[in-house]
């Protein structure tokens, strides 16, 4: 589904990005880890085409096109998916109304009818129980207002309403309590499907408690260096990263 | 309380249409004064109206205090020196004989009309809708007259009222904007040709939405038009004017003035959608308007409101303005107001309390694009004997892009200490992340831009009747087309 290749990407004219290689399938679901500044977040915007991230080297191929030559809403509307780390508010844009243009949008890129009142509203009440948020948020402008976990489940909201083939989640676990961590990984597990993946990007491992990854990878200094099953995640957690720059700087030595 | 926006936001393809629609001109014979101002020329027009000797004396005053007046030079706008002289005062269509029905009228008229997209024909009419519809200097048509009759309201063309309802005329014409105001409205009161007059009598709630539709058509004209709405007591009212104009090089000069009167427990409510064509997207042309809009709340419990967008015009010079007079008087401002590429907008209200227990709302919203300046200014004046009275005031500007600019003039006046100013302004820019969060979503650059828009301004927009609300959201994505990279 997506293979990315040597990719090298910068931000504000700092290199972000050494030269990152992945490969997705579909059912697959890939968690990223790494310490914090490694360029997990910059993965992610880059993949959905954040205009503030310049690749500069290096490929990704998505459903068999090139992904980095496609504008963020087609990247969109072709099921790529980001749910934001930093959700932000539209003022005066009510949830519903901005969630009913966004379906509306991939369904006519995919040819079809756009939803008609009833069948909305059935969609909504559907996916607004799994991820547990009030129906007066949906009648409220986005995210304005919101907690830091009320934006979270809400950026799930629109993963579950949208139901792309990938999807991303830029550290959607942080800043959440034991609670709210649990429902957004019970949304995500919902969504898991034998034709859609999911890449976790994430600094702890807590979350891959409730959403077990298939595949585990350690991103740092911009590169992924260390890949693994779940059991790294949990090595991880007990060692902290230093272990691998150690174990990166003796393989140098060597 | 409607939660979620009634309408959907517009598709793709109309919002790629970067052109503007309504900058096609009429080939028709036309009546025209020659260029220039004088006495003569205000004359003509007068004689050529038919109108009895009072309202051409009332003119020739007017003209004669104009000649001792300077244009005012305060408002942030800057454009070159107008030259009266070169402007025609005078022009209509020529017509043979009264109308009697819609199939008199010129086809290419109504051709005009449609392309406009006002529903002149009656049976097209389902929501009840009635127009006056103005062309250049002459109204042409009026719709539902009848159906008004039964209520006894009365709205016809301004001339027409001239003929039909002097007495009404003369004693309201000039009693909200004096023939000795503003440089403009003095200017108007000189040389207007036609406009829209409306009465509601005692108790009436007017039985359906009033609107006119005005169009400059005529190369080289001025438009003067004059409005007078009346509302008796405990009279409704809502009118609704909606304007537009071709498409042309030169700029042309729109001075028109709006007198609402509301007696003792009446509701004025009058909302515009201001289209004149903006100029190119170097400053070329464009329609110069410079507007006197003011109401008298002159009766106790009495309520004007006024709800603008604004999206045309190359400069907006326009402050529709509340006196609240009778005690317990409400007035209400709501303005939107788009510039983008070289437009420039100075517009704003003004709320004069002197009744007690006065009460008054403005709420601006400002949108800059391009490289467009886009000013709010606003006086509010609390006088001597408003004891208890309130103003709240809201100006938010929103800025696209780094080349425009936005500014908030406020003038505050209070000489009674028992009354309450409450100002609040904002200033914030669309950012990358709210575009490409929504973008991410799907949906497409352009529809992102008019979605955060149209958030900024929801206040105001739901102020606005149905079916001008659905035309405003269409204007504001047209107007703001090509603002982001």
């Amino acid at each position: 589904m997506l293979t990315i290749t040597d990719l090298k990407a910068s931000v504000a004219g700092n290199d972000i990005l050494k030269g990152v290689n992945l490969s997705v399938n579909e059912g697959d679901v890939h968690a990223i880890m790494g310490p914090n500044g490694s360029g997990k977040s910059t993965l992610a915007n880059v993949l959905a085409g954040h205009p503030a991230y310049t690749v500069t080297s290096g490929t990704a191929t998505y459903k068999g096109e090139n992904l980095l030559d496609k504008e963020p809403h087609l990247r969109a509307r072709e099921g790529l998916f980001l749910a934001f780390q930093h959700p932000v508010e539209i003022p005066g844009v009510t949830n519903a109304y901005f969630l009913k243009n966004a379906l509306n949008a991939l369904r006519e890129h995919n040819g079809e009818e756009p939803v008609d009142a009833v069948e909305f509203r059935t969609i909504l009440e559907e996916n607004i129980r799994i991820v547990g948020i009030d129906n007066a948020l949906l009648k409220r402008p986005v995210n304005e207002g919101f907690s830091g976990g009320e934006k979270k489940r809400n950026e799930i909201l629109q993963l579950l309403v949208l139901n792309p083939a990938l999807a991303i989640l830029d550290e959607t676990d942080s800043g959440l309590d034991i609670d709210a961590l649990k429902i957004v990984a019970s949304g995500v597990n919902h969504f898991r499907a034998d034709d859609r993946a999911v890449v976790v990007v994430t600094h702890y491992q807590r979350l891959l408690n409730y959403i077990e990854p298939d595949f585990v990878h350690v991103l740092m200094d911009g590169r992924i260096v260390k890949s693994g099953d779940r059991m790294l995640a949990q090595e991880l957690e007990a060692r902290g990263y230093d272990w691998i720059r150690d174990e990166l700087s003796e393989g140098d030595a060597a | 309380m409607a939660d979620e926006p009634k309408t959907e936001t517009m598709d793709a393809e109309s919002a790629i249409q970067n052109e503007y629609r309504w900058g096609f001109s009429t080939d028709i014979e036309q009546d025209m004064a020659p260029p220039g101002l004088n006495e003569d020329v205000i004359r003509l027009i007068s004689k050529r109206k038919n109108e009895p000797d009072w309202l051409l004396e009332w003119r020739l005053k007017a003209y004669r205090h104009w000649l001792t007046i300077k244009e005012p030079s305060w408002a942030t706008v800057h454009h070159p020196p107008i030259d009266y002289n070169s402007i025609i005062y005078y022009a209509a269509p020529r017509k043979k004989k009264l109308l009697e029905s819609l199939d008199e009228v010129d086809p290419k008229l109504l051709e005009t009309y449609e392309k406009l997209g006002i529903p002149l024909d009656e049976q097209k009419m389902l929501a009840g809708v009635a127009v006056d519809a103005v062309f250049d200097s002459v109204s042409v048509a009026t719709t539902f007259k009848d159906t008004l009759a039964k209520y006894g309201v009365i709205f016809c063309s301004f001339s027409e009222a001239v003929q039909e309802h002097p007495d009404l005329v003369r004693k309201y014409l000039g009693r909200v904007v004096p023939p000795t105001d503003n440089f403009f409205a003095v200017l108007n009161s000189a040389v207007f040709t036609d406009g829209s007059f409306c009465y509601v009598p005692k108790g009436v709630r007017c039985p359906m939405e009033l609107s006119t539709y005005f169009r400059i058509n005529a190369k080289n004209t001025g438009q003067f038009e004059r409005t007078l709405l009346i509302a008796d007591e405990g009279a409704t009212v809502s009118y609704l004017e909606g304007c537009t104009a071709p498409q042309r090089d030169e700029n042309q000069l729109h001075a028109a003035v709006v007198e609402l009167f509301a007696h003792e427990k009446a509701t004025i409510k009058y909302s515009t959608v201001q289209n004149w064509y903006p100029g190119d997207e170097n400053g070329k042309g464009g329609i110069y308007n410079f507007v006197t809009k003011r109401g008298r709340c002159d009766g106790d419990h009495s309520h004007i409101s006024w709800t603008q967008v604004e999206t045309g015009s190359a400069i907006t010079w326009k402050y529709p303005s509340c006196i609240l007079k009778g005690d317990h008087s409400v007035g209400e401002f709501y303005s939107i107001a788009v510039t983008n590429n070289y437009q420039q907008a100075d517009t704003g209200s003004k709320m004069t309390h002197l009744g007690k227990n006065t009460r008054s709302t403005i709420v601006s919203k400002g949108i800059s694009a391009g490289h467009s300046a886009n000013s709010y200014r606003g006086l509010v004046r609390m006088g001597p004997a408003c004891n208890s009275s309130r103003n709240h005031s809201q100006c938010d500007s929103l800025l696209l892009g780094d080349q425009a600019a936005a500014h908030t003039f406020p003038y505050i006046d209070v000489q009674n200490p028992d009354t309450t100013v409450e100002h609040e302004a904002t200033t914030s820019k669309v950012n990358d992340d709210q575009l490409f969060f929504l973008q991410q979503r799907g949906i497409n650059p352009e529809d992102a831009v008019s979605m955060i828009v149209n958030g900024f301004c929801r206040e105001v927009l739901m102020e606005l009747p149905m079916e001008f609300a659905v035309e405003a959201r269409k204007l504001l994505a047209i107007s703001l087309e090509g603002s982001i990279g």
